[in-house]
């Protein structure tokens, strides 16, 4: 393939593509993200190879390894079209049927269904199954269609024709003008309308300007950027050459983690593919846009992802922010002006050039339009990407969409917003999740992280997580968010482990107010968010820890004990099989007890517990009872 | 010179004048020695034209990179958010048992480093560990010694 050397060459090339390309003839694609590679999946795309060989059809089904769909939980999942026959959890010695049944008869093989947890209805097609069903797909949905590998696959569905269009017939200004009316705010977390970084970029006085991809997703219990960027790299690529048009930029950065090794790889081989097309490189479809892309892998630093810190990263620096009065829009990678955008603001880009401002604006509420991605995982039913309009209420998301808490357990709280966001508990759940609300409920939205915690979860332990998370991550720069962040551990430390004291509570709050008035940067001054958002909901927990030396949730180690109750027990077994350092005594007829000098406190004997017997306690703040004498352990006839 | 010296040199020419680079240079070493030799930093300071005071802050400042030798397999524990709330925390505790190390700790026969990691991105599945950047999703705690046996 040679350069693409005008918008009309390639207009004619996707008809080209499109004619080759047979709607009828069936295709399997295959999720080959790193979930589902993590599930094995490459045994699965290596047995439908040799199956569809033993049957000679590899000439006539496709096989396509696709991006993430989002559907994580169900992985590895499979979609056949025509139909959209959607089947999970495949593995590889249900291929052969699929083969034979499916593709050659076109029949469904009902066990691969995915069944509704709670009505047991089996469902065929992918659209239909709820998960996907109450979300709205216009970021992420093309991840199941295409292979990120592949330039072709991007352009067939329309990609690239916003840079035509871009390169055609608007201005750079028009460009700009458009991104402001659609009122695209920042995905990364900040919120900051898209438009007024760009513009201030454009405007600042110096003539080398950068356009950078924030991919460093450093949020635990986040994903969106990793699948957008390894599932659908042409997307951001394509937003970010044409922001590099309308602010004026003729070099691009995409900073990626180093922790996503695919999404570096597709990264390089699309901005490989798309300068051999010409839509990188010189005079980009015959016009007089020159633009290359470099991609900078991180190093494992939480702190990079803020903007002034990754710019020192990408300059080969120790990746420390840099007090915010200089702006980066105006100095910022080498001191050139440099605007920032995460993954997601710039793939929302060719839609808005595409569809228009209207169409854009449609969906979404007053403030944050458009729509949004969040990984919602932690305890729900349904983990995985899930993409919706902003204003969608969090219950809607957690039990519509995530079909509720496993076990029938009761919800807790949801965390938002990274490290640096808060806990909302259960009476705030109607909350739409959009840029403002949230923020005023004590957290964020942040880049889109969503954990939910159900009974088990301990809101003290949370707290203690995250500050422990941030004090390993804080680069040290600045004092408060250095000792605040090591003081905060201590205490809270000692809280989970039975030590706290009177007044430590207040202690937490004290450092907080200070952490927020005086750090450095954004981190700094959110880093307290965790404790004070979980005080703030969940004080009685604290003082639960504090004044009883009890972990309600039961999750705290030191203060929980575990204990089968002699009268549920059923001597089934499983949690004497299942104890990994054998400090569970009894046999088959013969009531378990665990012996505590042995017990680590793993837990799993508590998970491993049949639900019908629910024999396995956690006990904290009282006293354990003593275990009964050997010879009242025997049980016979007891129903198992 | 030494076949390390000179896979070294080898790798860090195409990074020649460019001190931007550094933080890839180093990681292109890590990648291929699991960790970075102290002879390499001499080649890194020669080639790249940076002092050592500053090869040092950076290697020593970023995870991936690390300055001491580490194990033949690397296990990693992810302890993200959704690994955390659903128990990774204690799979950590029972691979620090197994393999009687603890975090961030390498064993006295340089078969295991054992590692925490903020988050690998397979939030779904968690919880997650890596060894050998193969992953093992939904772990339990029972299945960790049997797991970690198979690489002694």
């Amino acid at each position: 393939m040679g350069k693409i050397s005008s918008p009309a060459e390639l207009d004619k090339y996707r008809q080209v593509i499109l004619k080759k390309e047979d709607p009828a003839k069936p295709s399997i694609s295959i999720c080959a993200g790193t979930g589902c590679l993590a599930l094995g999946v490459q045994n699965v795309i290596a047995a439908f190879k040799d199956e569809l060989k033993k049957h000679n059809l590899q000439s006539k089904v496709n096989i396509r390894e696709t991006g993430c769909p989002g559907f994580c939980e169900q992985g590895p999942v499979i979609v056949i079209r025509p139909g959209e026959i959607c089947y999970v959890h495949v593995r590889p010695e249900d291929v052969s049927e699929i083969v034979s049944l499916t593709v050659a008869e076109g029949k469904l093989v009902d066990r691969l269904l995915y069944t509704e947890p709670v009505t047991q209805n089996k469902v065929t097609k992918e659209s239909d199954i709820p998960f996907y069903k109450y979300q709205k797909r216009l970021i992420i949905g093309n991840n199941g269609l295409i292979d990120p590998k592949s330039i072709d696959d991007y352009i067939v569905l329309g990609g690239y024709q916003a840079l035509a269009k871009v390169l055609g017939k608007m201005t750079p200004e028009q460009v700009l003008e458009e991104i402001r009316r659609s009122n695209l705010r920042g995905r990364g977390g900040g919120g900051f309308p898209t438009a007024r970084k760009w513009a201030s970029t454009r405007d600042a006085p110096e003539k080398t300007k950068y356009v950078i991809v924030n991919c460093d997703e450093g949020d635990p219990g986040a994903f969106m950027n990793r699948a957008l960027m390894e599932g659908n790299p042409h997307s951001v690529l394509e937003g970010l050459i044409i922001g590099g048009y309308a602010i004026g930029a003729s070099e691009g950065f995409i900073y990626v983690r180093e922790e996503y090794p695919l999404a570096i790889d597709n990264t390089l081989i699309a901005i490989e593919q798309a300068t051999e097309y010409g839509l990188l490189g010189r005079n980009i479809l015959g016009s007089d846009m020159s633009f290359t892309v470099i991609v900078h892998r991180g190093a494992g630093s939480y702190v990079s992802g803020e903007s002034s810190a990754l710019m020192t990263a990408i300059e080969g620096m120790v990746g420390e922010p840099r007090p915010k009065y200089i702006h980066t829009a105006i100095e910022g990678l080498w001191n050139k002006p440099s605007c920032l955008n995460n993954v997601e603001t710039w793939a929302n880009v060719p839609l808005i050039i595409n569809n228009g401002v209207d169409w854009f604006k449609a969906t979404g509420n007053e403030k944050s339009k458009g729509t949004k991605i969040f990984s919602l995982v932690g305890k729900v039913n349904n983990t995985g990407l899930v993409e919706v309009p902003l204003g969608t209420s969090l219950r809607e998301i957690i039990f519509k969409i995530g079909g509720g808490i496993p076990k029938n357990k009761k919800f807790k709280a949801i965390q938002t917003g990274g490290p640096s966001g808060g806990c909302i508990p259960e009476q705030y759940l109607d909350s739409p999740v959009d840029f403002d609300t949230l923020t005023q409920l004590g957290s964020m939205m942040g880049s889109g992280g969503l954990i939910v915690m159900d009974e088990d979860t301990c809101m003290v332990d949370v707290a203690r997580y995250f500050v422990d998370f941030l004090s390993d991550e804080s680069c040290g720069k600045c004092l408060p968010c250095r000792e605040g962040l090591q003081q905060m551990k201590g205490i809270l430390e000692d809280i989970t482990q039975g030590g706290g004291k009177k007044g430590d509570i207040e202690l937490l709050e004290a450092l907080a107010t200070v952490m927020i008035d005086t750090s450095l940067c954004a981190l700094g001054t959110t880093a307290a968010n965790p404790v004070v958002s979980t005080i703030r909901n969940f004080r009685g927990e604290y003082e639960a820890h504090v004044n009883e030396k009890r972990c309600p949730a039961g999750a705290c180690k030191q203060l929980t004990t575990y204990y089968i109750d002699p009268a549920k027990c059923a001597a089934c077994m499983i949690c004497l099989r299942n104890c990994p350092v054998e400090a569970i005594t009894g046999a088959r007829n013969q009531i378990h007890v665990i012996e505590q000098s042995k017990c680590t406190k793993c837990g799993t004997c508590y998970n491993v517990c049949p639900s019908r017997f629910n024999a396995v306690k956690r006990i904290s703040g009282e006293p354990i009872p003593q275990p009964i004498p050997m010879k009242q352990r025997a049980i016979a006839g007891r129903k198992k | 010179m030494s076949a390390d010296t000179e896979k070294m040199t080898n790798i860090l020419t195409k990074y020649e004048g460019q001190n931007s680079l550094l933080i890839q240079a180093l990681l292109e070493i890590q990648r291929q020695f699991k960790w970075i030799p102290d002879e390499s930093i001499s080649i890194i300071a020669e080639k790249l034209r940076v002092p050592k005071s500053r090869i040092f802050r950076v290697a020593s400042y970023y995870k991936a990179m690390s300055l001491k030798p580490r194990g033949k397999h690397i296990i990693r524990v992810c302890l993200g958010t959704a690994c955390h709330v659903r128990e990774g925390g204690r799979i950590m505790d029972r691979v620090e048992e197994v393999l009687g190390v603890s975090e961030s700790g390498t064993t006295p026969d340089m078969n295991f480093t054992l590692e925490r990691v903020n988050c690998l991105g397979c939030c779904a599945l968690g919880p997650v560990m890596v060894i050998d950047g193969e992953y093992f999703g939904k772990m339990e705690i029972g299945k960790v010694s049997e797991l970690v046996n198979k690489y002694r």
